[in-house]
């Protein structure tokens, strides 16, 4: 552990060894050395003196001032090349432009009658390009299967206490527990949050938003709470079998809501439920009910990214 | 283009420099988050209220946090003249 974070130390104060000049070790070190080494030492050797790879004109301060031109050269460059490439973008809200062809046409004008969604977004990732979302909240689900195998801490190693204690001194350390101003402003905060997080999602066919959105400020205000009120009061409810329990239902909801196209030929994406009139809570088919599993599915998604960062757990 | 989107545009551009220039990760951190509300500003000065709600709750709220919090792992974020100052740590 300790040779680790002497490496780490050693990258961060890159600089310091870069400006101090090495030439006197580099000349004494052969010296010590008996006069072949083994190949495998010799590969030691190389990585315990990092400047090994430096040519000799270049060390030191020069190599330093060096890296910094060439640094600030590739940096402008780039800088030109998307300059120059933005000249060549069509002009916004141009009615010439690539982008206003017969496909957004047909979505603008007859959008709201097919799918029955006022807002046009929800009705294009909903129902036209369901599939897309249907892959991006998958997405998001692999995300935290991933970052559940990478930090997920062993249940031998959590009961044992030298990791209960290293939890413990870290949080009191950088976080004071229980802190009042926090505890009170998250009661007034976090129904606000919440509450707006779930308009966000239930009015997401009527108004800006939908199940992304509001999922992630859903899942804003739960992390808010789990920071008044401490990781025990949270896993009252919030645990691992919730979690598996929300996340497989939506996104099989969805999946399966949207796979009955593939029975029927997959020729159009027409839903069962009819549209209804526009502009009601309950219309839209089933625009409405699959803004809900994508928020659940997000919300879930952004708190146990959280607590698997902290802990190592949900 | 008016007043207003020019301003932010010139504080997003200078939002985006402080953020490589400052050492300290914690005010890079939160220097990113500022960058992140104004683009959501500009998206609704674009009118796509969709991308500015998103932008607001992913870039500013989410983003920094998993910052912080990572930045936390690392042992970044030291208290400031506390009597327990715990910088010997890395």
């Amino acid at each position: 552990m300790s040779k680790f974070t002497d490496r780490v130390r050693r990258i961060l104060h890159a600089d310091d060894w870069l400006d101090r000049d090495m030439t006197a070790e580099w000349e004494e070190a052969p010296a010590d050395v008996p006069a072949p080494p083994a190949p495998e030492q010799k590969a030691e050797e190389q990585a315990e003196r990092p400047d090994w790879w430096i040519s000799v004109p270049f060390r030191g301060r020069r190599l330093r001032r060096l890296m910094v031109v060439l640094s600030v050269l590739l940096c402008a460059g780039i800088i030109a090349i998307l300059v120059i490439t933005a000249q060549y973008l069509p002009s916004f809200g141009h009615a010439e432009n690539p982008a206003n062809n017969e496909v957004s046409r047909r979505y603008i004008e007859q959008g709201m009658e097919e799918t029955g969604a006022v807002n046009i977004v929800a009705g294009m990732i909903l129902d036209y390009r369901a599939f897309d979302t249907l892959g991006e909240s998958n997405v998001l689900f692999t995300a935290v299967c991933a970052v559940m195998l990478l930090l997920r801490v062993s249940e031998d190693k959590r009961r044992s206490a030298a990791h209960q204690l290293e939890l413990e001194t870290d949080d009191r350390m950088y976080e004071p527990k229980g802190d009042l101003i926090l505890r009170y402003i998250a009661r007034l905060l976090v129904p606000c949050i919440l509450m707006l997080g779930m308009y966000i999602i239930l009015n997401g066919h009527l108004s800006p938003g939908g199940g992304f959105s509001g999922g992630a400020v859903m899942g804003a205000g739960l992390i808010l709470m789990l920071n008044a009120y401490g990781f025990r009061r949270m896993e009252r409810f919030f645990t691992i079998r919730l979690f598996r329990a929300v996340t497989v239902c939506a996104l099989s909801f969805y999946a399966l809501s949207k796979a009955y196209s593939f029975f029927t030929g997959a020729n159009h994406l027409h839903s069962i439920i009819t549209p209804g009139t526009p502009g009601m809570i309950f219309s839209a088919g089933l625009i409405p009910y699959l803004n809900i599993s994508v928020g659940l599915v997000v919300c879930c998604t952004i708190y146990s990214f959280y607590t698997l960062f902290r802990k190592g757990d949900l | 283009m008016n007043v207003l989107m020019i301003l932010l545009l010139l504080l997003i551009i200078s939002c985006a420099v402080c953020v490589a220039f400052t050492k300290n990760l914690f005010v890079a951190a939160v220097v990113f988050m500022t960058q992140s509300l104004l683009l959501s500003l500009v998206w609704i000065l674009l009118e796509s209220p969709d991308l500015g709600i998103t932008e607001a709750a992913v870039g500013a709220g989410i983003d920094s946090l998993l910052l912080f919090v990572a930045l936390k792992k690392i042992h970044a974020i030291h208290r400031e003249h506390g009597s327990r100052s715990k910088e010997a740590d890395l």
